[in-house]
């Protein structure tokens, strides 16, 4: 190559970058209703400004939810620095116990007979905190147009070790289904979504098929059920409202008839077996000697509601925000 | 520095050209590179333990013969099942399509560059490959989710959202640039004597290309072709992205499938607790497409030895 | 028929099966540049208008027209720092000691090219397998921007070295030897002769290496990758790169995040070809002719 052709290419190279910077003008849509910052509420904004890290892992489900928290948090107090890993709810404790963490995102309760005594041995105090309702949903590819509603017993014929490598096909479940293979994605082993479904349908906590597409990230399930016309997936209510376009929410019957999932079905209960709550813990050490923590947490509790639904979660009520502050009050004061 | 005595008659002294005092510096600066180059081979050192050490831990555990024997990958669930055939077959199938798209196309694209083109097609073509190889592979993996899966679902193929067929295509194209310039590098070794010798009987290009050229180079390009699989098995973010999460015994390309790269990938990310068994699978899977990959890559450098021995 | 007209003929069969040969070759060489084609005008159609200053400066949301790639991209550069810091001496290093110093019939010198050999074959996972082993839970460094940049050192320090070898060797021997005779001591020999001399050699060489480090994800995923990074990269501080990045929105399912990682690769590919046209053209423009 000629010498003087080369720095033509690098010329090049600029021209292209400056065309298509200017042409990146028409792209993005700024929304003018931004979805992040909640309605500021009067006593939200802490006078002295706070700074520092707040470190959060845990459920995958939970974790939007936190990263709305922490993103709107970061509008009032900038240098507040907050990380938010989504390793599922059973590594989540596992760095809370050992110190790592100072909340942690949880889609079920601690578990007292493996988890809490780890974290009492190492002197880890806590609190847990109601932040949300999640309505565990089962879906199906947008196109599948021939399962409405399933029961539990179904639910269960398909998910349970038992059926490994057997159901492997619509028609297996429900006679009426046409000819059509079953692909499976769900929660992986460290989720609290998978250890709560499997416990409500399997019932016990950890027994599955493993021939399905594991995954903490609940964004691999959409992903496997939005492009297989035969898959089914269970995951967090809020995964699958972000994705209504590629996604169909299954009814269930646990018994009294075929609900399907929605902000109030969880609410009232109706949607059984398979709405639960939402919490994080904070570490009572965390919350004591780190302002930024107790700032951030304070944020996050205050407005919870507003935050939920701009997050698409499914918020909790006025009681639980109240008593969700007492506790907290009380662990500061 | 020495002088000579030229006074008439004397014996002249020896010159030394020597220097007087030993400089240390020198010996310094000798040991300061050597140390430098002591840095590859504590990498190396550090790869060998860093596998070894948790696998020893893993199969006192898990016997080698239920990992090695088993079909079912279930690592992480209760009951756990440590077969690692799933994954070794997941590589092998996407290591497959790799090659049906990377043997051809990379030994085509050297026997043009070497028997056809013009001086001027190969200065282009040379740099664009080398461009083709400097591809991150994130972008391939994009690449192939985003638009081969879509369009082999176009064409009535039926394939599901991640399949090994796809990933086995986008590493194909990765790997066109390695065969094709190791096979170019063994046919540019082969004497022109040779070609000239069968022009002058009278040979076709095509003769003399696929007659000549390409058996007298072949050590070379089977190397090429050694160290593109051994590339396939070790590549990562392609079938990570692509291929699928489902370790399961899966011939069919248009099922998911995971690799062994693809589990090391996802379960890294999980960032499992030092010392369970779930961490110590990172290390027995890894330790076996090492040894793997390994065994390739000697016997790819053996081959590129002869091939250059026999004309140098 | 005589000699001459025989040879002049080429048989019907032969001349179709040449044909057929040469555009089956032609299709073999075009078919990995029309994927590439194809994947640059995709990826640039759907990127493009994503591309802009929220993607250089902002971090990442869960919002996508709020996300960007901010921290990514200095945690990139960052890292690019330090690797040109690390991984330049030591390959330097350990190339002059290979050309000039080692003695190649002693058989550690031979093990140690040997070893080089086969460093540059190993999975760039198992490098992030190394790093997870010794410098992330071994000596206790956790996920950190260090951590990252020491594994990308090591994985591309063959790549330097080899590069870096055939710059020195293409000195010629004469200007070692008129040093020589100079009365020069081996290192004056090799500071103020060969290396000046390689120096372009070695220059592009290493950006070239450094390019291929900048695109590396999959140790990167093993040594440290977090979901949401909102803060800029310290040395030992939690960190994320443009490549993992890239591959986070890949694995969201929404359309728009898809698109962001068009806009991210555009960035990618951007830089690592800014690097690449840089090397050539230093290849180039300071080739000596000896």
């Amino acid at each position: 190559m000629r010498t003087r052709q080369v720095p033509r290419v690098v010329l090049l190279l600029l021209a292209l970058t400056v065309l298509a910077l200017g042409a990146a003008g028409c792209g993005r849509v700024e929304d003018e209703d931004s979805a992040d910052a909640p309605a500021a509420t009067g006593e939200s904004a802490p006078t002295e400004k706070l700074s520092g890290d707040v470190i959060a892992d845990g459920s995958s489900t939970v974790g939007p939810l936190t990263i709305g928290a922490a993103t709107a948090f970061r509008e009032v107090q900038p240098d507040v620095n907050v990380e938010v890993g989504i390793r599922g709810t059973g590594g989540g404790f596992e760095r809370f116990c050992a110190g790592e963490t100072d909340i942690s995102d949880a889609s079920r309760p601690i578990d007292e007979e493996d988890e809490a005594p780890v974290c009492a041995d190492a002197g880890i105090e806590y609190d847990d905190y109601y932040v949300a309702i999640d309505a565990l949903t089962l879906i199906v590819n947008a196109e599948n147009d021939w399962a409405t509603c399933l029961t539990t017993e179904q639910l269960k014929t398909i998910w349970e070790p038992e059926a490994e490598g057997k159901i492997t096909n619509w028609n297996q479940v429900d006679p009426s289904f046409p000819d059509e293979p079953l692909t499976l994605a769900g929660a992986g082993t460290d989720s609290g979504t998978f250890d709560y479904f499997t416990e409500q349908i399997n019932g016990e906590e950890g027994a599955s098929r493993t021939d399905y597409n594991a995954s903490e990230d609940d964004n691999v399930t959409v992903q496997a059920v939005a492009g297989d016309k035969g898959a089914l997936g269970y995951l967090g209510y809020t995964y699958y409202e972000e994705n209504t376009d590629t996604l169909k929410a299954l009814e269930i019957d646990g018994g009294g008839g075929c609900v399907a999932p929605s902000a109030e079905t969880a609410r009232d209960g109706t949607y059984a077996p398979l709405s639960r709550p939402l919490f994080i813990y904070v570490s009572t050490e965390s919350l004591t000697t780190k302002p930024q923590v107790a700032g951030f947490v304070d944020y996050y509790l205050e407005n919870v509601i507003a935050l939920a639904e701009a997050n698409q979660f499914i918020p909790v009520t006025e009681e639980d925000v109240t008593e969700n502050l007492s506790t907290l009050q009380a662990q500061q004061g | 520095m020495a002088t000579q005595d030229v006074t008439a008659g004397a014996q002249p002294e020896a010159l030394r050209l020597r220097a007087e005092r030993r400089r240390w510096g020198e010996d310094l600066i000798k040991g300061l590179l050597a140390l430098c180059a002591v840095v590859s081979v504590l990498t190396t050192i550090g790869i060998i333990i860093a596998l070894v050490v948790p696998s020893i831990e893993f199969f006192r555990e898990v016997s080698v013969v239920d990992f090695f024997s088993g079909d079912r990958w279930a690592p992480l669930f209760k009951p756990a099942s440590f077969g690692v055939q799933p994954l070794l077959v997941g590589t092998l199938v996407v290591t497959f399509w790799a090659c049906v798209v990377c043997l051809p196309c990379g030994l085509g694209a050297a026997i043009y560059m070497s028997e056809y083109a013009r001086p001027r097609a190969r200065n282009i073509l040379k740099p664009a490959l080398e461009t083709l190889a400097g591809i991150p592979t994130v972008v391939l993996g994009f690449f192939a989710l985003t638009f081969v899966t879509p369009q082999l679902q176009r064409i009535g193929l039926d394939v599901g959202v991640f399949n090994v067929l796809s990933a086995g295509l986008a590493v194909g194209v990765l790997l066109i640039p390695v065969v094709a310039s190791v096979s170019e590098d063994a046919m540019a070794a082969v004497p022109q004597d040779l070609r000239a010798g069968a022009y002058a009987l009278g040979s076709t290009r095509l003769q003399v290309s696929t007659r000549i050229v390409v058996p007298a180079a072949i050590s070379g390009i089977i190397a090429s072709f050694v160290l593109a699989i051994s590339r396939a098995i070790g590549e990562t973010m392609i079938v990570l992205i692509a291929a699928g999460g489902i370790a399961q015994i899966a011939f069919d390309p248009r099922d998911q499938a995971q690799t062994m790269t693809a589990f090391i990938g996802a379960t890294g990310i999980g960032d499992v607790p030092t010392g369970s068994i779930e961490y110590k699978t990172i290390f027995a899977v890894g330790l076996t497409l090492f040894v793997i990959t390994f065994v390739m890559n000697m016997i790819s450098i053996r081959l590129v030895r002869k091939y250059r021995e026999i004309y140098e | 028929m005589s000699v001459p007209e025989a040879l002049g003929r080429r048989s019907q069969g032969d001349r179709v099966r040449g044909t057929a040969f040469y555009v089956l070759l032609l299709v073999s060489v075009t078919i990995g540049f029309l994927l590439l084609g194809v994947l640059l005008v995709d990826v640039f159609r759907k990127g493009i208008g994503y591309v802009d200053l929220t993607l250089l400066n902002e971090p990442n949301s869960s919002d996508p027209n709020k996300a960007g790639a901010g921290p990514a991209i200095r945690g990139t550069i960052y890292m690019m720092i330090l690797l040109l810091v690390f991984v330049v001496p030591i390959g330097v290093g350990t190339a002059l000691y290979l050309e000039e110093y080692a003695n190649r019939e002693r058989w550690y010198n031979r093990l140690l090219e040997i070893n080089i050999q086969n460093l540059a074959a190993v999975p760039s996972i198992v490098y992030g397998i190394l790093g997870l082993a010794f410098l992330v839970r071994g000596i206790g460094l956790g996920q950190v921007l260090l951590a990252g940049a020491l594994i990308l050192t090591l994985l591309v320090l063959p790549t330097v070295i080899v590069a870096s070898r055939e710059a020195i060797r293409a000195v010629p021997d004469s200007i070692r030897q008129g040093a020589y005779a100079l009365g020069a001591t081996q290192w004056q020999v090799v500071w103020r002769q060969v290396l000046p001399a390689a120096i372009p050699g070695i220059a592009t060489g290493s950006i070239l290496a450094l390019a291929r480090a900048i695109g590396e994800t999959a140790p990167l995923l093993l040594v440290g990758a977090l979901t949401y990074v909102a803060v800029n990269p310290t040395l030992l501080g939690s960190f994320t790169a443009l490549p993992v990045q890239i591959y986070q929105w890949i694995a969201r399912p929404q359309e728009e995040f898809r698109i962001l990682a068009a806009a991210g690769i555009i960035v990618l590919l951007a830089i690592l070809l800014t690097m690449n046209a840089f090397a050539i053209w230093l290849r180039n423009h300071y080739q000596r002719r000896w």
